[in-house]
């Protein structure tokens, strides 16, 4: 490969810094300063890629954040990355980079065959042609088509980078570091705000040095080193290049994202509050719409300056300019400056008379006017272009031979930020070109604007506003051109592309308007116009352009597609953050969570908390393990870590009130040093949480929650107290995380707690359903005398940062009784075989407590409390109502777990009618076989009745419907 | 390496007073010798602080042996009033980050001007995924979580101080 690399020039590059990477199979000589794009260029390279659909060889376009092609793998292993754009990605020295979407290689690329039959792909041909037989899209054309599109490669490997987020404030934020955004920062500066200022780029200045324009009488690239030093050296002013903002948000949120170099994190997520937003991003050149106009070689005019004048990279020897506007003629200028060739330059104006023109045809440029390209010549690089008369249907007029082609349909302003809030645009005909309406920016809370746009954001290309010499700009005005030649048949059409990234031609948006698809939201989404990686920055105004003239309406009446954050593409680990391993999510450990560790704990999520499924001992399966803490529990101790339970104090004059509102029981009659089991329901009447009330005092009462219904119901007090019943006085604090609780049960229970000494535990002095306070072991606790197992069991609430000292106490003082650790299996287990109901298990937010036979829980004497009107509606008191049961297979075997009882005949959609469901599941150690809770209909009038519930593979599973307490019916073990 | 010190904080007491400010305010001062604190803000003396929480909340940080005591001459002086006070010493973790870049560790993770804080002032707000309070505690920042999310909340505090501070 010859090199590309001009001698002199590249103001970007330190020629005293050479780097070395890898493009595919070859080595690629770099400077410090170089893209991926310059670099690979400068080594003579051209082809980077092939297209997304016909596998078109394809090349550098841009040489910014727009560019559609030139997209690598970038890095190996845990640092690869798919869809890097080159032309902003910086060499870095022993980088590795591949190119994508091409099989066996780059050049040799069997994909290809999808272009020589791209007249049978139109836009639309996916949607058309796999529509029949239905099982086919599924099983045999996506994935085919799945394989064969799609660009980079996801990484296989966990990501080996970090990545951290910061917060910051500002009152001014500039995006954008060119002549525009300096002085908006150099103004909000001088005001005295707090001004953040950021550039995508790793150099300041924009546009303005490359095109060597002059600002305040300086030349542009010393005007902005004197402003960054000012600027610099202010101190409320935070300057940060290689950061981009991705989105604006209401209330003046910014996101912002900075590449960052060296050790440590990899990026760096900006969320940033800033009271006003100047948006000086510049303008994107638009591509021409000719055939071949994706030919490797065919640039942007603006770019081939780019690489000439930044990176000393030759674009080509022998160029063809074409264009419609001035601006192109800039590019001849820095081409011949340059020792390069210019062939011609072929306008599609009919005339032009501007002071770049002139300076131009000074120089003995072959300027022809009133000409365009009626197609490139060559396939993986450009030989010639075939001219043609603008006005034609592309009569070949003149064959001229190049090895590139610049091109320039005129400048779009760069939007994006303006418009992520909604801020409204108009169309400027004169200057072809969208632009921020001032009148109607977005609103923020005050109801005033928050974003300003500055500079060729707002359209002013020249920078006339900000004291630039506008003398050597164009003052010849743009043709827009959207189509070249203006009449161009269907074979030039259909290799006119507008979306480089998808393939999408002029013909295909034509179709789109042919077919009805009139919207331009519609027509983007059959053809995928401006759907890839780069959001349509080159191709959204080209493409609606066109549609507008298929459809034969202004363009502002078609209008532009939404434009939405990131304005360019923000990597997953930047999003997450510091979200990573042990930092993914925050885990909430009890008191005892290091023990239970030591003690081989298998582990369950119970909300974000971590509770032990089980304590499997040695190679111990996990069910012989909660057989064995059944077991352990029943017929000696047990042990069981409760702290996650929630524990919410109410108290205050109005308290009782207050509870007797949230539960459907009564607790305000509730005696001091009493506890009731209550259920609380939702204005429906729909069982929402339970637990066990206890009185602590005259106007004090402790609620214990579900683990789970801990900060749910705490709010959902709260919410009651704030909104209608804000003249009672009541306070509720959450205790949950104070107290460490920790259950022993089982008959043995009483006999450890006595060992620990400091209070009477006895029958009569703390008997089933009481509390009493004082210490055990020395250490001050609460003792409620409640079981959730049936068992004798004391549930024991301590200070939190005692939980442990008091946990090992009472394994201690139980090692020779055996007292045992259970898990939530066990718990659920022994909870199923007294019949208790669990909150998510035997509810689904549809269930009423009559439904659970807990009819005994709900007051008849009260005047009203949550959810009494919701249990008279017809449909709770239906008695064809699903109601609880216990369920026993015949065979002694487990059912399983949401399984069905069958009911005869099917419903009208030709399913098998049912009559009730399984909802808890086990198999009990304790009665050595399957049993479950069920809902059935008119459960509790069928006793006896045996169901057939659905099985596996077809298979039916009788049961019988039960008592649901099918261990010691008359308590008399819990009131030992 | 920012200049930025994490250590977790023991024997820090705290209360719960829940109740209308000119309520708990005369009972604050002359229980604890503190003003009730203005709206976002805290009075700190005799190693005693107060910290507003909410229009009805104020959180009593002191010494973890004076909890009880206060506690009880609170209750004591409140008897009668809508009021409530509670000890919940044990239900949350704290942690002190010192050094030059102490801020800008908690800017990392805090949605939080630290630049345009008063000396005085408290934020209620969150440290990534948890909910978390801090304020200025002798030249550093102190930061109290639920003691649930400790171990979260101080690796948290540990990767956020070892690597670059942003924009300082």
């Amino acid at each position: 490969m010859t090199t590309r690399r001009l001698e002199r020039g590249g103001r970007l590059l330190n020629r005293a810094r050479p780097l070395g990477m890898r493009f595919d199979a070859y080595y690629v000589r770099a400077f410090e300063g170089d893209t991926l794009a310059s670099a690979i260029l400068a080594n003579g390279h051209r082809l980077l890629g092939r297209s997304f659909k016909y596998h078109r060889p394809r090349s550098v376009v841009a040489s910014g954040p727009e560019e559609p092609n030139a997209l690598l793998g970038v890095g190996e292993g845990g640092r690869f990355t798919p869809n890097v754009r080159a032309t902003t990605e910086p060499a870095r020295d022993r980088l590795v980079c591949r190119s994508q979407n091409a099989w066996p290689s780059l050049d040799t690329d069997v994909g290809i065959v999808n272009d020589w039959m791209a007249k049978g792909l139109p836009a639309g041909f996916y949607y058309k042609t796999f529509l029949s037989p239905r099982p086919f899209w599924k099983h045999v054309f996506e994935p085919f088509i799945r394989r064969a599109a799609g660009l980079g490669e996801a990484p296989s490997e966990p990501d080996a980078d970090t990545y951290e987020t910061t917060y910051a404030f500002c009152d001014t934020l500039v995006v954008g570091g060119g002549i525009a955004g300096l002085a908006a920062a150099k103004d909000a500066a001088d005001r005295g705000d707090r001004v953040i200022l950021v550039e995508q780029n790793a150099h300041w200045g924009g546009r303005a040095p490359v095109d060597g324009d002059v600002v305040e009488g300086q030349a542009a690239e010393d005007w902005v080193r004197d402003a960054l030093r000012t600027l610099d050296a202010s101190e409320n002013v935070t300057c940060i290049p290689s950061c981009q903002a991705a989105g604006v948000y209401d209330h003046g949120y910014v996101l912002l994202n900075e590449r960052l170099d060296g050790d440590g994190p990899r990026e760096r997520l900006w969320r940033v509050r800033a009271g006003r937003v100047v948006v000086a991003t510049g303008a994107l050149e638009r591509p021409l719409s000719f055939a071949g106009n994706d030919v490797p070689g065919v640039m942007l005019a603006s770019a081939v300056r780019d690489y000439v004048v930044n990176w000393g990279v030759s674009p080509g020897e022998r160029t063809v300019i074409v264009t419609n506007n001035d601006d192109a003629y800039r590019t001849a200028l820095t081409l011949l400056n340059a020792g390069l060739e210019v062939r011609a330059i072929l306008d599609a104006r009919p005339k032009a008379d501007g002071a770049l023109s002139r300076r131009v045809a000074e120089r003995g440029v072959d300027i022809q006017m009133g000409r365009g390209v009626a197609k490139v010549l060559g396939g993986k690089t450009v030989t010639g272009v075939a001219t043609c008369a603008q006005s034609g249907e592309g009569e070949v007029l003149q064959t001229i031979e190049c090895d590139a082609v610049a091109m320039s349909g005129g400048w779009s302003p760069v939007v994006h930020l303006w418009s992520h809030c909604g801020g409204k645009l108009q169309w400027d005909a004169g200057r072809a070109m969208f632009v921020p309406d001032a009148d109607r920016p977005p609103l923020g809370a005050d109801g005033t604007g928050f974003v300003t746009t500055t500079g060729a954001a707002s359209g002013d290309l020249t920078l006339a506003g900000l004291a630039v010499d506008v003398a050597q700009h164009a003052t010849a005005p743009i043709l827009p051109v959207w189509q070249m030649p203006e009449g161009a048949p269907h074979a030039l059409r259909a290799k006119s592309f507008l979306d480089f990234q998808n393939d999408v031609k002029v013909s295909d948006v034509r179709l789109a308007a042919q077919e009805g698809f009139e919207s331009v939201e519609h027509a983007k989404r059959y053809t995928t116009l401006g759907m890839a990686t780069d959001q349509g920055k080159l191709s959204n105004i080209n493409g609606l352009a066109i549609l507008s003239d298929a459809l034969g309406q202004p363009i502002p009446q078609t209008g532009t597609t939404t434009f939405r954050p990131p304005w360019t593409p923000v990597t997953l680990g930047a999003l997450a953050g510091e979200a990573a391993g042990e930092l993914f999510q925050p885990l909430r450990r009890t008191p005892m969570h290091e023990r239970h560790e030591q003690a081989g704990a298998f582990w369950e999520p119970v909300g974000r908390w971590r509770r032990p499924y089980c304590f499997p001992q040695g190679k111990e399966s996990h069910a012989d393990a909660v057989a064995r803490e059944i077991a352990a529990t029943r017929n000696g101790v047990g042990m069981l870590d409760a702290s996650t339970l929630g524990k919410l104090r109410v108290s205050g004059p109005d308290a009782g009130r207050f509870v007797d509102m949230l539960y459907t029981n009564m607790m305000s009659n509730l005696g001091v040093g009493r506890c009731r089991y209550g259920l609380m329901c939702d204005e429906n009447g729909f069982l929402i949480d339970d637990g066990v009330v206890a009185r602590l005092s005259d106007d004090v009462w402790l609620c214990h929650t579900t683990t789970g219904g801990a900060e749910r119901i705490h709010g959902w007090m709260e919410d009651w107290l704030q909104t209608e019943w804000f003249d009672w006085q009541v306070h509720v604090v959450d205790l949950t995380e104070q107290f460490a609780q920790i259950a022993v049960v089982g008959p043995k229970a009483r006999t450890v707690l006595e060992r620990l000494g400091g209070m009477d535990v006895s029958r009569d002095t703390l008997p089933f359903m009481r509390w009493s306070a004082g210490t055990l072991a020395g250490i001050p606790v609460r003792v409620f005398r409640i079981s959730f197992s049936g068992e004798l069991s004391y549930e024991i609430a301590v200070p939190a940062n005692h939980g442990l000292e008091l946990w090992d106490a009472i394994a201690a003082a139980g090692a020779d009784l055996g007292i045992t650790p259970y898990g939530t299996e066990a718990l659920h287990v022994m909870r199923a075989e007294k019949g208790f109901v669990m909150i998510g298990d035997e509810t689904d937010g549809t269930i009423i407590p009559q439904d659970l036979g807990l009819d005994w829980a709900i007051s008849k004497k009260k005047d009203d409390f949550l959810g009494k009107r919701g249990q008279q509606r017809t449909h709770m008191t239906d008695p064809d109502r699903w109601k609880l049961v216990g369920l026993r297979t015949l065979d002694g075997s487990v059912l399983p777990d949401g399984a069905y009882a069958l009911d005869e005949g099917r419903n009208e959609n030709g399913q098998r009618k049912v009559q009730g469901r399984v909802t808890s599941t086990y198999r009990s150690p304790t009665l050595g076989h399957g049993i479950a809770m069920g809902l059935v209909r008119r459960g509790p009038d069928r006793m006896g009745q045996v169901l057939f519930f659905t099985g596996s593979r077809g298979k039916t599973i009788d049961a019988e419907i039960v008592s649901p307490v099918f261990y010691d019916p008359d308590g008399e073990k819990q009131d030992a | 390496m920012p200049d930025a010190r994490v250590e977790r904080v023991t024997g820090m007491g705290m209360l719960t007073l829940r109740g209308a400010m000119d309520v708990l305010g005369p009972a604050l001062g002359e229980v604890c010798a503190l003003a009730a604190p203005d709206q976002r803000m805290s009075e700190a003396q005799g190693g005693l602080r107060a910290n507003w929480m909410s229009p009805d909340e104020i959180m009593v940080v002191c010494p973890v042996e004076r909890t009880a005591d206060l506690a009880h001459r609170l209750e004591e002086r409140l008897t009668g009033a809508f009021a409530t006070v509670v000890d919940v010493s044990d239900a949350r973790a704290a942690f002190d980050v010192t050094g030059l870049d102490a801020a800008g560790v908690l800017t990392k993770l805090m949605p939080v001007d630290f630049a345009r804080m008063q000396p005085a002032e408290v934020r209620r707000t969150r440290m990534a995924q948890i909910p978390a309070t801090c304020w200025c505690e002798g030249r550093g920042w102190r930061v109290v979580c639920f003691r649930s999310v400790a171990a979260y909340a101080d690796a948290l505090l540990r990767n956020a101080a070892a690597s670059a501070v942003a924009g300082t």
